[in-house]
């Protein structure tokens, strides 16, 4: 955040345009509001609680929502849905977001080094995220995890490999617009070496698309975890994610549709608060729209 | 338009070079690598395993085998089946169609909704409508495909009853019309984040046509309103969504594999599954290098025909 504070010539972040102009914007505080709540709910919720994720009570299979105590009702093993879904939330929200830093931190590196190199390298770089890109996303996927066994760490791994193309892409254009700039062949005069250059002198001031690229990517790589867990190979039962959950939901469709109902929901609204977010940072930051 | 052409196809050759390299990476990552196959098979020893890696040339160097398997894809052969033995080839030819027929419908109802979408919201800019389709655009984007075909099946299969909850044809009918009730939801549903993506595209594209010089012309000629918007307006908004189109379709094939499952459609994206689930690697390998290869041809194509209709490149 201070970076922000810099690129808007203020020392408090909270008092420059950009937060004022978040502020205004009534979807991304929403966005924000509900990603608080979900949170703080996959925190605090198992404990509160009366039913724990792995407890298997026989007696309650598909019990409905509201009976026993089972507020979002049972699973085929008579586990408690509220439970699992909080539990769940943990994971999924914990994937989406090392996945977005994994893939932020790469894309940077690998934008930063093209964009300010350019040249043969700067072109092969461009040509492997273009390679990358020209892949459906889930067919690569799910061949690396089918290849790697999956557990959370190599899930998280997994959707960073197939999601640091956009914000390599973005960082590579922003900083070949910065790189002749005068402050920058002023560093060069001073001596100061490419390495400084890059990350101390140009990228504090590539920060914006970066944010709102890395908030668009903790959406997509929730969405990407559902998707592949969803198909089962992803995170891994026992261990519940809002993907997994929604596993096997399809043909309990007729007889306990709230099994496929809930997670859905929390699905779409974790991803829906990060795009409007998102969005939200995409106005404050006067960040151009990646698509004209 | 040639030198534009020629370099288009550089790029895209290119860019097959490199692709081809991602694809054997991820072939080496699968434990036993090419040798996964014999690896099921209780009765291989360890020599024949020895054996093996020797006969297919295994044990060279990385590069060398890579140019033997690029060279191998090039000439049409793709390896075999491990189920069924069949030519990895034919296996993908007989699921292209299917998916095929579910990308072509679900784009041309993206396209449609989304345009009018689009075009809707540029010409009431800041109206309700606009408001709700911006956060509508929004929420279809975030929500799972996968799941909004598990609430098309529940609410229109097991409560209303209005279409078949999946498969292609029912067992003995397989007439046209039966096709068509069986693909109605697999389009929309995979139609859901296009039409959301086509119709932000579509009003931004309206509202930058609005504004140029040539438009003003044709109002101050007299033209109605009509005429402007769908000659000089939307002509110009669609000649960009020729390039979107080749660039979604990535993520129309994610989409498709993904519907397919849900809705047992018996295209490319459930033959990747059920190739997975039985370890079969050349089917999954072939699957992934064609979807590649399909996406970086569907690019091509759209840069022939924007160089074809697009004067400003057609006349250079």
């Amino acid at each position: 955040m201070t970076a922000i504070a810099q690129y808007q010539g203020s020392t408090r972040w909270w008092h420059s345009r950009a937060a004022r102009k978040f502020m205004r914007h009534n979807l991304a505080l929403l966005g924000v509001a509900m990603i608080v709540a979900l949170t703080l709910a996959c925190i605090v919720a198992p404990y509160l609680l009366p039913y724990d994720s792995l407890y298997i009570d026989l007696r309650a299979r598909f019990a409905p929502p509201m009976t026993g105590g089972h507020i979002l009702g049972a699973d085929p093993l008579g586990r408690d849905v509220a439970a699992r879904l909080f539990e769940a939330g943990r994971i999924s929200l914990l994937v989406g977001f090392s996945a977005m830093l994994l893939s932020t931190f790469v894309g940077t590196i690998v934008g930063v080094i093209s964009g300010y190199r350019g040249g043969w390298l700067g072109a092969a770089l461009m040509r492997l995220v273009d390679g990358f890109l020209a892949f459906p996303s889930i067919f690569l996927l799910l061949a690396l995890a089918a290849a790697l066994k999956p557990s959370p760490i190599m899930v998280t791994v997994i959707i960073a490999i197939t999601s640091w193309m956009e914000v390599a892409r973005i960082v590579d254009a922003e900083v070949r617009s910065l790189r002749e700039r005068e402050f920058v062949q002023a560093g060069r005069m001073l001596g100061l070496s490419g390495a400084h250059i890059m990350f101390r002198e140009i990228l504090p001031n590539a920060m914006g698309p970066i944010i709102v690229a890395a908030t668009l990517t903790v959406a997509r790589a929730i969405l990407l975890e559902a998707y592949i867990s969803f198909l089962g190979y992803g995170i891994q039962p026992p261990l519940p994610s809002w993907g997994n959950m929604l596993h096997g939901a399809q043909q309990y469709l007729g007889s306990a549709p709230w099994l496929a109902i809930v997670p859905g929901v929390a699905i779409t609204i974790a991803v829906t608060s990060f795009n409007f977010i998102g969005d939200g940072l995409r106005d404050a930051l006067d960040v151009r729209d990646g698509h004209s | 338009m040639r030198s534009f052409l020629i370099n288009r196809l550089s790029q895209s050759l290119v860019l097959l070079v490199i692709v081809s390299i991602i694809g054997f990476g991820v072939l080496n990552l699968i434990p036993g690598g090419p040798l996964a196959q014999y690896g099921l098979d209780p009765g291989m020893t360890q020599d024949d395993m020895a054996r093996l890696t020797e006969q297919l040339g295994l044990n060279r160097p990385i590069w060398v085998q890579y140019f033997e398997w690029a060279g191998g894809l090039l000439q049409g052969d793709w390896g075999h089946s491990f189920r069924d033995g069949a030519p990895v080839l034919n296996v993908i030819g007989r699921h292209i169609v299917a998916t095929l027929l579910l990308m072509g419908s679900s784009t041309a109802v993206a396209i449609a909704i989304g345009t009018w979408i689009g075009i809707r919201g540029a010409t009431h800019r800041y109206s309700v409508f606009d408001y709700t389709a911006t956060i509508g655009a929004m929420v279809a984007l975030s929500i799972p495909t996968f799941w909004f075909g598990l609430i098309g099946i529940y609410v229109f299969s097991l409560r209303l009853s209005w279409f078949p909850a999946g498969n292609m044809y029912t067992i003995g009918d397989g007439s046209v019309l039966d096709v068509l009730h069986h693909l109605v939801m697999p389009s929309i549903v995979l139609a859901l984040v296009h039409i959301a993506i086509w119709s932000r595209y579509m009003r931004s594209a309206t509202l930058e046509a609005i504004n140029q010089d040539f438009v003003k012309t044709a109002r101050a000629k007299g033209l109605s309103e009509r005429r402007v918007l769908i000659k000089h307006v939307v002509g110009n908004a669609l000649l960009p969504m020729i390039t979107l189109a080749g660039m979604q379709l990535p993520s129309v094939l994610t989409g498709a594999l993904v519907t397919e499952t849900v809705f047992t459609w018996p295209g490319m994206g459930r033959l990747f599954l059920d190739s997975l689930g039985y370890s079969d690697y050349p089917v999954v390998m072939g699957l992934l290098m064609f979807s590649a290869i399909l996406v970086i041809l569907g690019n091509l194509i759209a840069d022939f025909i924007i160089a074809i209709v697009d004067p400003r490149i057609r006349l250079a």
